[in-house]
């Protein structure tokens, strides 16, 4: 008898468990994946495609699945890499592409014939104009990704590097870096 | 008067080195050979420059018209003749340039048309916008837009307005001087301040080794009969940190990420109240400041300076000895060697300190931090600034922030009293200017991204839109093809039937039908164009479902890699051209 009550007790409690189980599953599921959020978060979000994706968040999902290499963003740089390597638990690795300091793009206004095609390409809409207007970049809004470069038809779009001004400069890190000497005078001592 | 003080936290004594400067009266300082006024001054949006090279100025006319409520307007210091509106060095630790008016003065340092304001009569907005547009911002160093404070709480009831004549770090003197010699002006200044604020209480605080200009303020208020508390506090750095002096007055303590205002606290400095006397009584924007200038030179004392005065020039009123090898911008805690002898005296400037060995003699190199506390000891912040040291020098960003490096307001007490000559505040200033930078690294990177997530959206929308638009035409034109198949199937059956009139062999009941499609029959008309019309809308709504079809995305087209996206463009590509032969009503617009 005692047998029985003790494996109805047990099962008594494993279906209750289970129920929780079961409803905890359905009531804190997570919707979608988060580690492609924490991915994206990391991006810098230029939306340039220089990975081969278009945007960031495919290249976060694919990075997710584990189909490609961390170090396809020049835009976010070494710094971005490393950060992607300390979430994924991946190896470190040199950047595809060379790293470019933060580029503004600038739309000479008196070539711009007003085609429209580089807002239509800008994928951030920082570019305004209308049809046969000037069209301008919104600096602030500008991610430097370039790809307002090649759809224009005249040539008028440049990009430039952010330089440091007083809104953006930083103090600079205090430890004085040991450096080798050069040691120059050695040698002249010998040649004369 | 006798009344409770409160302390705060740590501090240091620093040697004060005041006597040096405050032994002789304030003196004007000599028009320069020209001015550099910088535009932006003030915390706050930057003032746009009303007027161009070649313009002639007189003194107190407007050169930058403030940009939005957190903003103060910039003046002429002096009249004369617009150089340029160009970019010029600052007096910024950085070195950098910024939009700066360039004004070679005439000598005759003409006024322009002001006088005083019938101040009883004026609305406290009408204030307020009088003293933005005259440009008075905080003159004891953050150079805030002072309007900006003088607005009451409307949940926390204004309990007590401090005027900070504390003037706690060494060497500067400039609040000293100005309290002793103008003592009325500024006292009639913190009325201005107490009719916006409508405080409980006004409390003067001076540090104790000021007894002169305590006893000058005291008699001025006295002499006007305001209810003032004139209170001397002990000399203790940086007893003249708003925050400080607020606990010191008060025993307040404002709390991280919370203004004393929240408190029912306001606090002013007492040159700011000065300028603001000077604005509403005469009409006289800031354009001049009192500067203490000490140090390495000979004859240190105060003088009033105009604005963009460069700092070279006044430096040599004082005559510096000759192995003067910089400047120092603020006192010895908290200023920073400028950039050069070329940057403009701005509103921010109170102290020059000529920079020598002899005076600031160089500090041995930094040793490793043996963690004995002496910096959190003396922090007034109660941080422990050895714990942000570590962070800050590892780049941990994160744990700096835990613990609460935004608290820190860089007084260098911890730098001061460090045994391994660590300088803190520069890892602190580091840290928090890294942080600053990832904030609107991160701000930009969300804004780029909801952008780009809405141009995505816009994008599809537009071209569902533009199938849709398509799909209508289409069935339009299908319709009206129906229409005219049919028109053109009921023609022909009508002209088969007329056509053979004389047959004989033909039904009698065709031959009544013949006649009757010719006849004028109108009942039988009616009837065939209704058929028809409802075999168009079947063809039409049929042409409808197969656009709707057509538009819907192939469901195996969604993961596709970009190869095959780049094959199925071309074949698309391909396709084009031969679509209009083949669907006519849908791919022509």
């Amino acid at each position: 008898m005692d047998i029985l009550l003790a494996i109805a007790i047990m099962a008594l409690g494993a279906v209750v468990l289970g129920a929780a189980l079961g409803f905890a599953s359905v009531k804190f599921k997570v919707e979608g994946d988060p580690l492609v959020e924490k991915i994206e978060g990391i991006l810098p979000q230029t939306q340039c495609g220089q990975c081969g994706f278009p945007g960031c968040k495919p290249y976060a999902e694919a990075i997710a699945k584990g189909e490609v290499d961390i170090n396809l963003c020049p835009p976010g740089g070494m710094e971005g890499v490393q950060k992607l390597a300390d979430l994924l638990g991946r190896e470190v690795k040199e950047l595809e592409a060379e790293e470019k300091p933060k580029q503004v793009a600038i739309i000479d206004e008196n070539t711009c014939i007003g085609c429209t095609l580089c807002i239509q390409a800008c994928p951030v809409d920082a570019i305004v104009g209308a049809a046969k207007q000037m069209h301008t970049i919104i600096a602030p809004l500008c991610t430097g990704c370039e790809l307002c470069l090649p759809p224009c038809p005249v040539e008028c779009i440049r990009m430039e590097a952010i330089g440091e001004n007083l809104d953006n400069w930083k103090w600079k890190y205090p430890v004085i870096e040991i450096k080798t000497e050069m040691r120059k005078a050695a040698p002249m001592m010998k040649a004369a | 008067m006798l009344m409770n003080l409160f302390k705060f936290k740590g501090g240091v004594k620093p040697p004060t080195n005041k006597t040096q400067s405050n032994t002789l009266p304030i003196a004007q300082a000599p028009l320069p050979s020209r001015l550099i006024v910088p535009l932006h001054q003030s915390i706050g949006g930057t003032p746009r420059p009303v007027v161009k090279a070649g313009d002639h100025v007189l003194k107190g006319q407007l050169i930058g018209e403030a940009d939005g409520w957190i903003s103060a307007a910039v003046h002429a210091p002096t009249s004369g003749t617009v150089l340029e509106v160009a970019m010029h060095v600052q007096p910024h630790p950085s070195g950098l340039d910024a939009m700066c008016v360039v004004i070679e003065p005439d000598g005759r340092d003409k006024w322009i048309a002001h006088g005083p304001l019938d101040y009883a009569a004026m609305a406290p907005e009408a204030v307020r916008e009088h003293l933005q547009q005259s440009g008075v911002v905080g003159l004891g160093g953050a150079a805030f837009p002072t309007h900006g404070k003088l607005t009451a709480s409307k949940t926390v009831p204004m309990d007590e307005l401090i005027i900070n004549g504390a003037e706690c770090e060494p060497f500067i003197t400039c609040d000293d001087l100005l309290m002793r010699e103008r003592a009325e002006e500024v006292v009639r200044g913190i009325g201005i301040f107490r009719d916006l604020l409508q405080p409980k209480k006004v409390l003067i605080g001076i540090e104790d080794n000021k007894p002169e200009a305590a006893a000058a303020m005291r008699a001025a208020v006295d002499a006007l009969n305001e209810p003032f508390l004139v209170i001397q506090v002990p000399t203790l750095y940086p007893a003249g940190g708003a925050k400080q002096l607020i606990r010191v007055l008060t025993g307040k303590e404002v709390p991280a990420a919370k203004r004393s205002t929240d408190l029912g606290v306001q606090c002013f400095n007492v040159a700011t109240a000065y300028t603001a006397w000077r604005a509403i009584a005469h009409g006289e924007p800031v354009v001049s400041r009192l500067v203490t200038v000490s140090g390495n030179v000979h004859a240190p004392r105060n003088y009033e300076v105009l604005i963009g005065t460069p700092m070279g020039e006044l430096l040599k009123l004082a005559t510096p000895h000759p192995d003067t090898d910089g400047i120092v911008m603020g006192g010895p805690m908290m200023g920073f060697l400028v950039p050069n002898e070329q940057v403009p005296v701005i509103k921010a400037t109170n102290c020059l300190i000529a920079h020598s060995d002899r005076v600031f003699p160089p500090k041995a190199p930094e040793m490793p931090c043996i963690r004995c506390g002496a910096c959190a000891e003396v922090c007034p912040h109660e941080l422990q600034p050895f714990e942000m040291y570590w962070f800050s020098r590892a780049k941990n960003f994160g744990k700096t922030q835990e613990y609460h490096i935004f608290d820190c307001i860089e007084c260098g007490c911890c730098s001061f009293v460090c045994p391994s000559r660590i300088p803190l505040v520069q890892y602190f200033r580091f840290a928090k200017s890294e942080i600053w930078a990832r904030e609107r690294e991160k701000n930009a990177a969300d804004g780029a991204k909801t952008r780009f997530e809405f141009k995505q959206l816009r994008d599809e929308r537009e071209k569902a839109e533009k199938a849709e638009k398509l799909a209508k035409v289409a069935a339009a034109q299908a319709a009206k093809k129906a229409a005219e198949a049919a028109a053109a199937a009921a023609a022909e059956t009508a002209a088969a039937e007329t056509g053979a009139p004389g047959n004989d062999s033909a039904a009698p009941e065709s031959k009544a039908v013949a006649e009757a499609t010719t006849l004028p029959d109108a009942t039988l008309t009616t009837v065939d164009a209704e058929k028809e019309a409802k075999r168009a809308a079947i063809a039409a709504a049929m042409a409808r479902a197969k656009a709707q079809r057509d538009a819907m995305p192939a469901k195996n087209t969604e993961a596709v890699t970009i190869e095959q996206q780049r094959a199925i463009d071309d074949i698309e590509a391909r396709r084009a051209v031969l679509a209009p032969a083949a669907v006519p009503g849908e791919k022509t617009e």
